[in-house]
This record gives structure tokens, C-alpha cells and sequence, in this order.
């Protein structure tokens, strides 16, 4: 097991950040950490790479306690913290040799790795810039730059797509997916789509407790067992006769003609509405499965403990 | 350690505070000692340096804060210090590297008054009748000043996140350390304990040491009060971990 975290639990004053939560990643798996903001996912975070000690509960990584073995944890990490701090005075070149210094990397070697570095993250162009004259995206990349320098197996990214514009996105996405072959990698996010986008798994986390963990398919799955279908006739009908209808649970009307229905769990309440629509003598104008997205599965997670 | 230092000491050359700092030193110990009619060492008649060690702590005590003030400030302010406490460094070495960067500063401010002492070697009559072993152990206890003050001004800056207020608090405590014990034996209610708050302060010790008599008890004293602020430091950047 690449990282562990066992009944792990924070608490800020009287603040319970983080309540009892486990999980497990194997070597060279990428989770997605979802959760509203205020969760505690970069409180996990922190945890994890040694800056705030746990409460409770303990983490391992490659078997190593991060209490305990702070010093030697650090060196397996790589850390974007959340809102990506950089020393904005330095230059770009200049900010990678020193962190790789920092790991007593030195010489050819660095200046090779710092090089790979700057051609891998595509900073070829501003390496002999200052970090404070770079755009936001530019400087996600130094950060990523940063936290791959030393090549660590685990990867430990604080939201690292927020505040960026969509093309930015893409390409931070784009560079997380690359480098993440052979590394165990974490990155926390609000934002559903790239989840989708980067990982197999997901650990949702809401006031501090996890409401799923489980593989993106599965969780999709499992969501859509209740269906939501919005139909359009050419003219309305009565609420009460399509609440009437075997399988039915519940009923809205969108606008005359057009009503939304959502199924009990596991029923399929299409041929029901199809044949509804035949005895009462109505065109049917559409029919339309609302796709259950991980949007959909958050909303729900999230909200039935609030 | 060595990393934290060159990078400190590149950060003060690359904002200009090094330059502010050795100019405003020397210009002020230049006008003092060669030019201000109170002062000047060419009106006073006497081949000695006293001007040089009476006035430069006081200057001292606004520069040293003024270097200093950044040092944890800054990283806390821009969210760096999360960034530096998750590199494989230990507390102790990100507080020493900083420290000995701040004091590193100073010493090459302090380098060129060398050449005042050249001069007022040479201006004596006959040449060289300078006290040497005063002015050498006025400049060890300006160096041992410079120790307490450069540790007392990133105290000051690991406890608060505003540098002004930094700076403020960096500046009283060296002045009180400096003076204020000094002063404060001088109470009429303090008489029996007078030389005890005397020997708190660094005058006591500085005054010494330039007498060109270097004491061990004077040294231990500089370095026990350093240790003990750079300690404090290191506690106050690790109380994150309780």
C-alpha cells in the first residue's frame, strides 16, 4: 500500500475538520478527493505530508508513520499546496534548483532534472522569467514542476486546476495525466468533470466524513437507479392520472404539456409513459432521460446528511 | 541549512535591502565618525574608534529589525512557509539559515569600517599609537550585538504575519535589550539588585568587551541569549504540530 489512512480525525478548537476517515491507495493509483469546500480535504492533505499533526488516527506512507518519520516522508511526497505559494521574486530556473537543492539534489544531475522538468511541463519559453510576471497557468505548471522535481512516487496535488480559465484546464489535466504513470497520485477537486476526466476512483468526503469511495462506474451505477424522465406531450394532462402510473413516485410540471417524473428505485417507467400517451389519444413531442452525471451523484451524496 | 542561507542572502541582494542597508550604515558611521562636528574623530583629537562602537548600535538597532522583518513574515504572508515546512528540512535549519543570512548581511556592513580603522592608525601621533586590542574587541562585541539582534528580529517576524509590526517589535526588543536593562537598574527601587538587571542587558557586556579584554562570561552571555531567542523561534514556527 502506497498510502494509508486509518481513522484519521482533526479538530480546530472546537471545529471537527475531519472525522474518522479511512482509505487506502495501492501503488500507482489515482483517486479523485471530492468534496464541497470546507470538507476537509486539504485538511486530510496537510496531514498527510506532515505539515499539521492528526488528532487521531494515523497515516502511513510507503509504511512509514508521518508523525514519526517526518523527515523521510516529506522526501516521498510531492506537495502542490492549495493556492500554489511560490517565491514570486525568484526566476523560474532559479526557484527548481533551489527546491531540488533542498533535497540535496546538486550539479549535472539537477540541471539535467531541471531541464526535463521545464521541457515535461511546457516552460521552455518562460523559464528565464520571473515567477511573478507569469499568468496563472503558467505558474500551476511551475508548482506541478516543483512538486514532480525530485521524483516522488506519491503525489499530492491541493486543488490544482482552480482559478484557471477552461483551456488552462485541459492542459493542467493533460499534464497530471502524463506524469501520473507508476505514481500514486491524490488531488482533491470541487469540480466534477475532471474527476471524470483523470481518475478511476473517487473518495467523496462531506463535513468531514466520507460519504463514498468507490470505483467512478460503479458510483455512476448506483445513481442511476432512479430514473428522471422529462416528457413533452402536444397538449397537458392531469398530475393525478401520471402519478397513478405503476412505478411512478413523483411528478412536476416543467409547463403545460411538459412534466417531469421520477421512478422508483430499479423500475423502468418508460413503457408505462409510452402507453399512457396511446390510451389517452397524445402526440408524444419527447421523451428524455435526464443523464445521471457525477454532478448528480455529488448533489445527492452531499446533500442527504446535511 | 546551506541551501535556506544562500537563498535568503540572494533574496536580500535581489530586493535591494542589502544595498539599503550597507549604503544607510555607512553613510550614517561615515558622517559620524569624519564629518559631524560632535563626533568627528578630526575634532575630537584622539586617535580612537569610540564613535564607531557608542553610535553604531543604535543604528544597528533600526537595520538589524529592517532586515529581519521579512524573514518569516513574508513566507507566512504569501502561504511559502507551507511550501518550505513540507521539504525535507528540519525547523532548526530553516530558522539557522535565515538567521545566519540576516547576520551575514550585517558583517558586510560592518566589513568596511575596517578601513576607519586604517585611518585612524595612520592619523595617530606617532603612527599606530591606536588602542588595537580595545578597537578588535569593540568590533567582537559589535559582532555578538549583531548576533542578539539579528535573533531577536526573527523572533519577531516568526510571531506576527504584518512586517510594520515585525519591525516594531524587533526594534523595542532590541532596544530594551540593549539599553533598557541598563536603564532600568538605575531605579531607586532596584538599588540592591542593580547589578543583576545591569548584567541582563548586553551594554553591560558590550562595554566589557571593548575594553579589549574578551571574557568568557561576556561570550557566554552573547551566545546563551542568542541560542535562547533562535530557540524560542523554533518553537513558535513548530507550534503548527500541536
Amino acid at each position: 500500500m502506497s498510502l494509508e489512512i486509518h481513522h484519521l480525525s482533526k479538530t480546530y478548537g472546537r471545529q471537527q475538520a475531519v472525522d474518522d476517515i479511512s482509505f487506502t491507495l495501492r501503488e500507482g493509483e489515482i483517486v479523485g478527493f471530492l468534496g464541497p469546500n470546507g470538507a476537509g480535504k486539504s485538511t486530510t492533505m496537510k496531514i498527510t505530508t506532515g505539515y499539521i499533526p492528526p488528532t487521531a488516527g494515523k497515516v502511513l506512507v510507503h509504511g512509514m508513520d508521518v508523525v514519526h518519520h517526518r523527515q523521510q516522508v516529506k522526501r516521498v511526497i510531492g506537495y502542490l499546496p492549495e493556492h500554489n505559494p511560490l517565491y514570486t521574486d525568484m526566476y523560474v530556473h532559479e526557484y527548481l534548483h533551489f527546491s531540488g537543492r533542498l533535497y540535496g539534489m546538486k550539479g549535472a544531475s539537477l540541471g539535467q532534472r531541471v531541464k526535463n522538468m521545464v521541457e515535461l511541463c511546457g516552460l521552455e519559453k518562460e523559464q528565464n522569467k520571473k515567477i511573478e510576471s507569469l499568468s496563472k497557468g503558467y505558474r500551476q505548471r511551475v508548482g506541478l514542476a516543483q512538486a514532480l522535481l525530485h521524483d516522488p512516487p506519491v503525489l499530492i496535488l491541493d486543488e490544482p486546476t482552480t482559478g484557471l480559465d477552461p483551456n488552462q484546464i485541459v492542459e493542467i489535466r493533460n499534464l497530471i495525466k502524463e506524469v501520473s504513470h507508476k505514481k500514486t497520485v491524490i488531488f482533491s477537486s470541487h469540480i466534477m468533470q475532471e474527476v471524470q476526466a483523470l481518475c478511476d476512483r473517487v473518495v467523496v468526503i462531506h463535513q468531514g466524513k466520507i460519504v463514498a469511495d468507490d470505483q467512478l462506474t460503479r458510483l455512476l451505477q448506483n445513481g442511476q437507479s432512479v430514473q428522471t424522465i422529462q416528457i413533452e406531450w402536444d397538449r397537458p394532462v392531469e398530475l393525478n392520472a401520471l402519478e397513478r402510473l405503476e412505478g411512478v413516485v413523483s411528478v412536476t410540471e416543467v409547463r403545460p404539456g411538459c412534466y417531469t417524473c421520477v421512478s422508483q428505485t430499479g423500475v423502468d417507467i418508460r413503457p408505462a409513459l409510452m402507453q399512457f400517451s396511446a390510451l389517452q389519444g397524445l402526440a408524444l413531442l419527447s421523451l428524455k432521460q435526464e443523464e445521471n452525471t457525477l454532478e448528480g451523484v455529488f448533489k445527492q451524496l452531499t446533500n442527504s446528511q446535511s | 541549512m546551506w541551501v535556506i542561507f544562500k537563498k535568503e542572502f540572494a533574496g536580500y541582494l535581489y530586493s535591494l535591502i542589502a544595498y539599503m542597508v550597507i549604503g544607510v550604515f555607512l553613510t550614517a558611521m561615515g558622517l559620524l565618525m569624519w564629518v559631524f562636528p560632535g563626533t568627528s574623530i578630526l575634532d575630537y583629537g584622539f586617535a580612537d574608534m569610540s564613535t564607531l562602537f557608542n553610535t553604531g548600535p543604535y543604528v544597528l538597532l533600526f537595520l538589524i529589525p529592517g532586515i529581519t522583518m521579512r524573514s518569516f513574515a513574508e513566507e507566512k504572508r504569501m502561504g511559502t512557509m507551507e511550501l518550505l515546512l513540507t521539504k525535507p528540512l528540519t525547523d532548526w535549519q530553516i530558522v539557522l539559515g535565515k538567521f545566519g543570512a540576516a547576520l551575514a548581511l550585517v558583517m558586510v556592513a560592518l566589513a568596511p569600517t575596517l578601513i576607519y580603522y586604517y585611518s585612524v592608525y595612520q592619523l595617530g601621533s606617532p603612527t599606530g599609537n591606536v588602542d588595537t586590542a580595545g578597537v578588535m574587541g569593540s568590533y567582537l562585541g559589535l559582532l555578538f550585538l549583531s548576533m542578539i539582534f539579528c535573533s531577536a528580529g526573527i523572533l519577531a517576524s516568526s510571531i506576527s504575519i504584518n512586517q510594520i509590526v515585525a519591525f516594531m517589535m524587533a526594534a523595542f526588543l532590541c532596544f530594551l535589550l540593549y539599553v533598557g536593562f541598563d536603564s532600568l537598574s538605575g531605579l531607586p527601587m532596584a538599588t540592591s539588585w542593580s547589578l543583576l538587571i545591569k548584567q541582563l542587558g548586553i551594554l553591560y557586556h558590550y562595554e566589557s568587551l571593548s575594553r579589549g579584554l574578551i571574557d568568557s562570561r561576556d561570550v557566554i552571555y552573547f551566545l546563551s541569549v542568542t541560542w535562547i531567542l533562535l530557540m524560542i523561534t523554533k518553537t513558535i514556527i513548530g507550534s503548527r504540530q500541536w
